[in-house]
């Protein structure tokens, strides 16, 4: 069948497994393996935007989405690996616990979030998600099951974390919740002028748990970078309402001409001179907070038939003002842009092999497919290039192989345990297959 | 507070429902094939929030042993409140034409055998005045087609004998629902290859939960398969034998 992730491109041919039991996950991939060619990736979701959840045959682990066991005491929770952020939330939320590192959806599973070592508004404070993950179970190619921590098999857990589903197939994992008083955010929204002026409310504000900056990425001139920078932290009155459910769908694939730079740049104008109480504290819900976007059912269809690609790179500290202004310049003069553009303040990096983040800025964009944003997106990696960035492999879906090798200095450790565990013979997605893993 | 007995727990639609009732703190007593599955399930469960969960492994097909299970479950439960039928299989319908066996197994498993559990269920909840018997049958049963009408005639059967249920059990204000569930995504029917009229679990497990509390005779789920229904069980049999559905 015809199979796309979130950013519906690329498509691929795929054949789909959905196991519902380690039994049976196992019977697939004896099966793949008797097949020579057989070429196979684990999926959660489908929430990663490009090609790292596609492959000749996928394997989707939605059916493997149970609790396991939680401690009341230590807050570790262990469940299987295709339960969703949502389930885990929908259920602690109102007993007082969150997860310690939330993305910017709360639709993906845990298998998903662990591949791609997501991160999320507090990465300044608590690093990526992995990080508050004490082990996992992983099924080699071979359909044996190793117990993966930080001190078993710990090259083998540092390869998973992050890893894109290329050691195997994550089946459960235990990972650490954080105990809340209350399900609201205490918000203070900052209105900066310029990119400069993002930065320094950036640095002013690393003692906030949350922080991400809403950027107007349509402006031009000396305005170039202004934002909404949006403070947060968790109230604390103990009042735990149930999270509302999600209220807009988009049905069907709109007309992507619906999305120009003019109807972007009005939108983008008009959200920037929202009124706000500027730094005034603003109590909102939790999801609120963190998923504004999980509101609009399958917004990923607004950008059309063709679907979009989602740019994110990061860019360390020294060079991070000037490479950023550098891309939104492009960016602008191009006439793309999108509506949401993020920019976020990185800690530093982790020891899994792949993970993205590293100290520095982020910088997230959405692009509508068409003709000339390849060509584009290849003139922003020479940039990012330049000032020793990366892009993160969970949006990517066609940077050039020696872009990848270059920005990612322990790509060769990853393709060696990839071969010592025989995940070669198997696990391969079409990124892994691009990038030379 | 309710209790519950679930059989056939291990299917799609009948985890998503357990789900639902667990969040609710319910007792829930589950039956089904698999056990290894079932203790996933029951940890599962009693995580988000299920008062107790209890378990046995069941065959649809050993008919001497339902009489039993029924019995513990409710010894188990004390009572029940609702009683979920779940269990069935998607037999292979060329198979079926050319074989009698696998014919009969297919009406075995998804209708006589549903017909032998509700026999053991009926009298304790005649008895107690209240609750639902609930059975997921499917909108294959409402007109037979040549692609499918082994599993259509085996849940037409049990549709048939619900509808006499219903009203045997009224007086004892026992509400007996048909859930008509549409394309299912499903292990049942992982084969197939999925179109925008397909539905998720959970989607079925929410209508099946509102139509038991709204104590719902019949229960099309999602509803738009109500009126797609209507409209094949209206077409005039001389134009349905010509078409190859």
């Amino acid at each position: 069948m015809k199979m796309h992730s979130w950013g519906r491109y690329p498509t691929c041919d795929s054949t789909l497994e959905t196991p519902s039991s380690q039994g049976n996950c196992a019977r697939n991939l004896r099966e793949q393996r008797a097949t020579n060619s057989g070429k196979l990736i684990a999926r959660g979701m489908g929430r990663s935007y490009g090609d790292s959840a596609l492959s000749a045959t996928v394997l989707a682990t939605k059916n493997m989405d149970q609790f396991i066991a939680f401690d009341e005491r230590s807050g570790l929770l262990s469940c299987a690996a295709g339960l969703t952020l949502d389930a885990i939330l929908q259920v602690f939320m109102p007993r007082g616990w969150f997860l310690a590192v939330v993305p910017g959806t709360r639709y993906v599973s845990v298998g998903g979030a662990i591949a791609s070592d997501v991160h999320g508004k507090n990465h300044h404070v608590e690093g990526t998600f992995c990080e508050h993950v004490s082990a996992l179970k992983l099924m080699l190619a071979s359909g044996q099951i190793l117990n993966c921590s930080r001190t078993e098999h710990a090259a083998l857990f540092h390869a998973t974390c992050a890893g894109m589903g290329l050691t195997g197939i994550v089946l459960e994992a235990t990972l650490r919740l954080r105990r809340i008083h209350s399900s609201t955010i205490e918000q203070r929204t900052i209105r900066t002028k310029n990119l400069q002026e993002a930065f320094e409310k950036f640095e002013e504000n690393l003692h906030c748990t949350y922080s991400v900056a809403w950027l107007d990425c349509l402006a031009k001139g000396s305005s170039v970078g202004r934002s909404l920078l949006f403070l947060g932290e968790h109230a604390t009155d103990e009042i735990f309402s149930a999270p509302r459910k999600r209220v807009l769908k988009v049905p069907f694939s709109s007309p992507a001409f619906l999305l120009n730079r003019y109807s972007m740049g009005l939108f983008n104008s008009a959200y920037f001179h929202r009124p706000i109480a500027a730094n005034q504290v603003q109590r909102i819900e939790a999801f609120q907070y963190f998923f504004p976007l999980d509101n609009i059912h399958h917004w990923n269809r607004l950008y059309g038939r063709k679907g979009f690609l989602q740019y994110q790179c990061v860019i360390p500290d020294e060079g991070a003002l000037q490479g950023i202004r550098k891309i939104l310049d492009m960016v602008s003069t191009a006439g793309k842009g999108s509506f949401l553009s993020v920019l976020k303040k990185f800690g530093p990096a982790n020891a899994n092999l792949l993970s993205f983040p590293m100290q520095g800025y982020t910088l997230a964009m959405d692009f509508k497919f068409e003709i000339d944003t390849l060509p584009l997106l290849d003139e922003l990696d020479r940039v990012v290039a330049d000032h020793g960035g990366r892009l993160y492999l969970a949006k990517d879906a066609r940077m050039a192989a020696s872009f990848f090798q270059t920005s990612y200095p322990r790509w060769e450790e990853m393709r060696e345990l990839r071969r010592e565990s025989g995940a070669d013979s198997l696990f391969h997605s079409l990124q892994s297959q691009r990038l030379g893993l | 507070m309710n209790s519950i007995l679930i059989i056939g727990a291990n299917s799609a639609i009948a985890r998503a429902t357990a789900r639902l009732y667990a969040q609710q703190k319910d007792s829930l007593y589950l039956l089904a094939r698999d056990t290894e599955q079932l203790a996933l399930q029951k940890a599962d469960l009693i995580i988000r929030g299920a008062n107790s969960v209890e378990f046995a492994p069941f065959d649809a097909n050993d008919f001497a042993n339902h009489e039993a299970l029924v019995a513990t479950a409710l010894e188990t439960l004390g009572h029940f409140d609702i009683v979920l039928v779940s269990h069935g299989s998607l037999p292979d319908q060329a198979l079926c034409e050319s074989n009698f066996d696998a014919a009969l197994e297919a009406f075995n498993v998804n209708a006589l055998s549903v017909i032998s559990l509700l026999n053991f269920v009926i009298k304790p909840m005649q008895e107690r005045r209240k609750g639902c018997i609930a059975v997921v049958t499917s909108v294959a049963g409402d007109r037979g087609r040549q692609s499918n009408y082994i599993y259509g005639a085996a849940k037409a059967m049990v549709s048939t004998y619900l509808q006499g249920l219903r009203g045997r059990l009224f007086p004892y204000n026992v509400n007996v629902m048909d859930i008509k569930p549409g394309f299912v995504d499903s292990p049942m029917t992982a084969h197939l290859s999925k179109g925008p009229l397909w539905a998720q679990p959970e989607k079925i497990a929410q209508h099946i939960v509102s139509g038991i509390e709204k104590k719902r005779a019949t229960v099309y789920a999602p509803s738009f398969w109500r009126l797609i229904m209507f409209v094949v069980r209206s077409v005039p049999e001389v134009i349905f034998k010509r078409m190859k559905l």
